[in-house]
């Protein structure tokens, strides 16, 4: 009888072992961490990743923004203009929104009367202006990763990004890794 | 808490985000949050009706306790208590 009981015992220690070992897992796995990854370059879009990055960032949950395609305008400085770029990147260069403040809305952009009646209102409603929602996300710790390779195919250089705190530049690895330890994972 | 109650609560801080939106009354109270202790109280004043539904929200997650809100004329007071 005693015999049988021990066995039991160790049977159930090993189990909780295993248990503990899965439930580490999980919660190395599923962080409290917000991944988005940002393809559209549109205003309302890029306005709405931001808006709910700080959000995020506010209830405390990390956030990490990989910004790729038609999005890296919104990264782009205006100030800065890098030089030694072929035709081609030059030519991208003025076809593309030159930052965030020159984006297209995605509907009823009207020749861009819609972005300048959208920002009206912004101001109207007292909504943060796109200029001062990243201004909050670098205080607020919201890691930024521009696609390396969007960069190269739109001839963007790292020296006409924006100036972010910690700014990254790396592929779409880490895009899949920082979502992968994500709790939420959304595309834009 | 009922209004009444709500109405006779001492604040330790009062942080006021009647000039901004959606998410800036959040993003101010999380600030706000950073200026007092554990154990006191943060009222937050919003001219923003989705702060009503945001800031228990956040307070759940986090773990700070809400006590409820109610009505000025223009904006809401916002009650919590810094877990």
């Amino acid at each position: 009888m005693e015999n049988s009981t021990e066995l039991t015992l160790e049977q159930l220690q090993k189990q909780v072992e295993l248990l503990q070992k899965k439930v580490g897992k999980l919660e190395k796995n599923r962080k409290d961490q917000l991944a988005i990854a940002i393809v559209s370059g549109d205003m309302d879009k890029v306005l709405a990743a931001m808006v709910i990055s700080l959000a995020a960032a506010a209830m405390d949950t990390q956030v990490k923004l990989f910004f790729s395609f038609w999005s890296l305008s919104a990264l782009r400085d205006p100030k800065k203009s890098p030089k030694g770029k072929d035709f081609i990147s030059k030519m991208f260069g003025i076809m593309l929104p030159k930052g965030k403040d020159k984006l297209k809305l995605s509907n009823m952009n009207m020749a861009g009367m819609g972005p300048m009646m959208i920002k009206m209102l912004m101001k109207k409603q007292n909504v943060l202006s796109l200029d001062e929602m990243f201004k909050q996300a670098g205080d607020l710790g919201v890691e930024i990763t521009v696609c390396e390779m969007s960069m190269g195919l739109m001839g963007f250089k790292k020296e006409e990004m924006i100036d972010y705190p910690n700014l990254r530049f790396a592929g779409a690895a880490t895009f899949v890794a920082d979502a992968g330890e994500s709790a939420m994972q959304l595309f834009i | 808490m009922t209004t009444e109650e709500l109405k006779n609560v001492k604040s330790n801080l009062v942080v006021d985000a009647r000039g901004t939106a959606c998410p800036g009354p959040l993003l101010a109270a999380k600030k706000a949050i950073g200026d007092i202790e554990s154990g006191e109280i943060l009222e937050v004043l919003s001219a923003d009706e989705g702060t009503k539904n945001d800031i228990p929200r956040w307070c759940e997650k986090v773990g700070h306790e809400y006590l409820g809100f109610y009505d000025e004329d223009s904006f809401s007071r916002l009650f919590l208590i810094k877990e």
